[in-house]
């Protein structure tokens, strides 16, 4: 490794050290604003280390979600909780790996309309399945407090950290560079570029599936349409775009704002939500093309040029 | 038989929705997923026309068409024209776009849940039952049926027969040769996107009479709509009438034989075995 | 020096519905042989190449690799198995700088290399094609004929068994010109395997040891470049009955 990837990786695990010191505040509010901050922190990494590189936009994040915390609901009673965590991944990563290879290899148009489904046709066919076997949701019961779902999370942060890292330095991570620049040309140069597209949704998928099954102790009563929320991937996707897919910590910078904002917005115009929901979504097109990080790349350009001038 | 004829008749309104999303989609290049939101728009106009002053939805079309067509327009013009402008490739034109008419399509919902709440609608029009080979249908179903089948053509014919149409069409098949012959493409793209939202209004005045709706259930017939226009193949008319009409017969199958709950797992299944088999729609070419 | 046979096509078809863009075309291009595909334009050249490169899937027909069936394979498999090109328009990556767009080519052609030799092999390849002082420029900052070596490099630096090269020298100026046909020159004088479609007749002259000439999606010469431009039916099917 060089020198630079030592020091980012020092300063990584400094705020991580950080950031898990939280919970001693002892301030339940703080604590769970954490929560949601560092669910929505795992959701929208994961969600741009695929839609990132590729311009395929993904709304199944509910979709995974939803199948996570279910894995959770139907399995505590069963099996040790530690398990269901790679069970909720392979379960996660397997529907992303159908979904992928159903649709990837069509334009990006077909692959948002597919995913925007796939989360109400996955909650018809639970609630459909239950209605049939006669029960309406389940019941989670865990002694798992908000702390403890915070550092479940946090450390589900830091694998996905070094997971985008370890993909950035890998030959897929610089097959999926060339297939977002232009996929004729990457085919023409030896990628199969279905594989390369369907391994990313198959991990993003996989951390989306791990985050609900976290989460599920926090519900206490799941039932479909709290686990399959559609709102869910529309506020990821606006996180990760606000705050640039162009870097490893561009969601990071759009996820804090943004939760705080929502938390705001939300508890003062709870009727308007979805009127500033769609507000967002349109001033990140028109206002902030790129995100944060497109903002700081374009700035420091800036600041290049004009020292190159003086 | 019973079941297809119900199935027929709901595809029938399908049909008239997709063909405004197909028109969008298939002339100007933009995936409108705000497309739903002009339905229920269409919808609730009738809705409020009449219960407010007893106006025949049938009569409301015809304000709600040009209203539409405005309005559309204007959305083109000044939020999407400058998106197809900076677009470097089409891959990036489709995000902005995909991005920006969600968006839009929030805020319509917004705009309608804060002015009408978020209630269901719906209203009584010509709900008399009719005899069709033994069974009853509600007559409003079939008069809007018929409404949309009348339209339909009337779009099929205007397409294939006068100058206009002719010119739409070109661009569909290909805007750098329509270009060559003298088609003013960027002003007919304005004019096809502004079509296709009052034919999709229209259609929502028209489903109006018999589907109760509410202010955000215009994402339903968006998905819907689309998984029409990729069963039938982008640009193409025949294709989009037989997929919404298989559509909206597989739908009422499932409806009643297995569950009302999993029509639009229904439309998906559908979706997928097109995805695989022919994902270049019903009449499509594979592409080259 | 010339060796066994690289690329076979043995009845090679592509139909677009009604219309046959190449029809029932066969010939060879054998080691260290740079072979010229020439004609008319929309003769069929590009579409014989697009079928080669596997950019299209051939209707009919039998295409091998050195012995070994491509036909019908995915452009990728036929990448890896040899098979480099450039486009007739230049087609870079545009978020990346001139090195990465040549790494492109030796990560995942022929001959796969990754990090460090990767690079380093890039820079060789942009040395070959005289672009090692812009390694590290943006693509958006070359001129014309640069960003055509930086593709050509691109393709080189899988090491291809063969090369094609989509009217590679089209649209240079005659300065350019010059510097594009000896930059090929220096490829085939290395005993590359080369297909060019061009239109250029001085670098046909120069550069071809054979070529194979087509017209309305058929072959209707093939051999050495002096006879086939000495063919009369080659001229006719170039200028037109009146002339011949």
């Amino acid at each position: 490794m060089k020198r630079d990837e030592w020091k980012t990786l020092g300063w990584g695990a400094g705020l991580l050290v950080v950031a898990a010191l939280l919970p001693l505040t002892g301030d339940g509010y703080l604590i769970s604003l954490g929560v949601t901050i560092a669910m929505y922190t795992v959701l929208a990494t994961s969600w741009a280390l695929f839609s990132g590189p590729t311009h395929y936009i993904s709304l199944a994040t509910a979709a995974f979600f939803g199948v996570g915390t279910y894995v959770t609901g139907s399995g505590i009673e069963v099996l040790p909780y530690w398990l269901l965590l790679p069970i909720a991944a392979v379960v996660g990563g397997v529907l992303a790996a159908l979904v992928g290879l159903a649709t990837l290899r069509l334009s990006g148009v077909y692959f948002v309309i597919f995913t925007l489904g796939l989360a109400e046709m996955t909650r018809q066919a639970v609630t459909w399945y239950q209605n049939q076997t006669g029960h309406k949701g389940t019941y989670v019961l865990t002694d798992f407090t908000d702390n403890d779902i915070y550092w479940q999370l946090l450390g589900l942060a830091a694998l996905v950290y070094l997971v985008g890292w370890a993909i950035g330095r890998s030959r897929l991570g610089f097959a999926l560079r060339i297939i977002g620049d232009d996929e004729d040309v990457a085919r023409h140069v030896g990628i199969n570029t279905a594989l390369s597209k369907v391994a990313l949704f198959i991990v993003s998928g996989a951390v989306a599936a791990v985050v609900g099954a976290i989460i599920a102790p926090r519900y206490v009563y799941i039932e479909p349409s709290t686990a399959f929320t559609p709102m869910l991937s529309f506020q990821v996707v606006i996180m990760a775009l606000l705050g640039g897919t162009g870097r490893l910590w561009g969601p990071l910078v759009g996820v804090i704002p943004f939760t705080l904002l929502w938390e705001a917005i939300s508890s003062s115009f709870p009727n308007q939500t979805t009127l500033l929901l769609g507000l967002s979504f349109l001033a990140i097109v028109y206002l902030l093309p790129g995100g944060f990080v497109g903002l700081y790349d374009r700035l420091k350009g800036r600041a290049a040029k004009r020292s190159a001038l003086a | 038989m019973d079941i297809v004829i119900t199935g027929l008749i709901l595809g029938g309104t399908y049909a008239l929705i997709a063909l405004g999303l197909n028109l969008q989609y298939g002339v100007s290049r933009i995936m409108n997923l705000a497309n739903g939101e002009m339905l229920v728009i269409g919808a609730f106009t009738a809705f409020t026309l009449f219960t407010v002053a007893q106006v025949s939805p049938l009569l409301t079309i015809f304000i709600v068409a040009p209203v539409a067509y405005v309005l559309n327009w204007l959305i083109y013009r000044i939020m999407l024209r400058p998106l197809v402008n900076r677009a470097k490739n089409r891959g990036m034109l489709e995000q902005d776009a995909i991005l920006t008419t969600f968006g839009l399509s929030f805020v319509m919902v917004g705009i309608m849940l804060w002015a009408f709440g978020g209630d269901y609608f719906s209203y009584s029009y010509l709900s008399r039952p009719v005899v069709i080979f033994g069974d009853n249908f509600g007559l409003n179903r079939v008069v809007a049926f018929l409404c949309a089948a009348i339209l339909c053509a009337g779009l099929y014919l205007w397409l294939n027969v006068s100058r206009a149409g002719m010119a739409i069409r070109a661009v569909a098949v290909s805007p750098e040769h329509a270009r060559l012959v003298g088609i003013d493409v960027p002003k007919l793209s304005a004019r096809a996107f502004a079509l296709g939202g009052a034919v999709t209004a229209v259609g929502g005045a028209v489903i109006s009479t018999f589907l109760t709706l509410d202010a955000s259930t215009g994402v339903m017939f968006t998905m819907k709509a689309l998984i029409i226009v990729i069963m039938g193949g982008v640009g193409d008319v025949r294709g989009t009438i037989l997929a919404a009409l298989v559509l909206g017969v597989g739908e009422t199958m499932v409806a009643t034989l297995i569950d009302p709950g999993l029509t639009l797992a229904a439309a998906y299944a559908l979706f997928i075995l097109i995805l695989l088999f022919r994902p270049q729609g019903f009449f499509g070419r594979k592409p080259t | 020096m010339m060796g066994g046979t690289v690329i076979s096509l043995r009845g090679a078809t592509k139909q677009f519905g009604g219309l046959v863009a190449v029809d029932n075309v066969s010939f060879e291009v054998r080691e260290h042989e740079v072979m010229g595909l020439i004609g008319p334009n929309g003769s069929g050249k590009s579409t014989t190449l697009n079928l080669i490169s596997g950019a299209l899937p051939a209707t009919d027909g039998d295409i091998a690799l050195k012995g070994q069936e491509i036909t019908g394979l995915p452009a990728r498999d036929i990448a890896r198995k040899g098979v480099a090109r450039t486009f007739q328009l230049v087609r870079l990556l545009p978020s990346m700088n001139v090195i990465e767009n040549v790494m492109a080519g030796a990560v995942f052609g022929h001959r796969r290399r990754w990090g460090a030799s990767a690079e380093r092999h890039a820079k060789q390849v942009l040395e070959t094609v005289g672009l090692a002082d812009k390694a590290k420029a943006h693509t958006s900052q070359l001129t014309y004929i640069d960003t055509k070596r930086v593709e050509l490099a691109r393709a080189l630096a899988g090491e291809p068994e063969v090369l094609l090269l989509d009217e590679w020298l089209a649209g240079l100026n005659p300065t350019e010109l010059t510097e594009g046909i000896d930059l090929i020159h220096r490829l085939r004088d290395e005993g590359r395997t080369i297909i060019l479609v061009e239109h250029v007749m001085d670098a046909i002259r120069s550069l071809c040891d054979a070529c194979v000439v087509m017209s309305s999606g058929k072959k209707i010469a093939e051999g050495t470049t002096d006879e086939v431009l000495s063919d009369p039916e080659v001229i006719r099917a170039y200028l037109g009955d009146d002339d011949a």
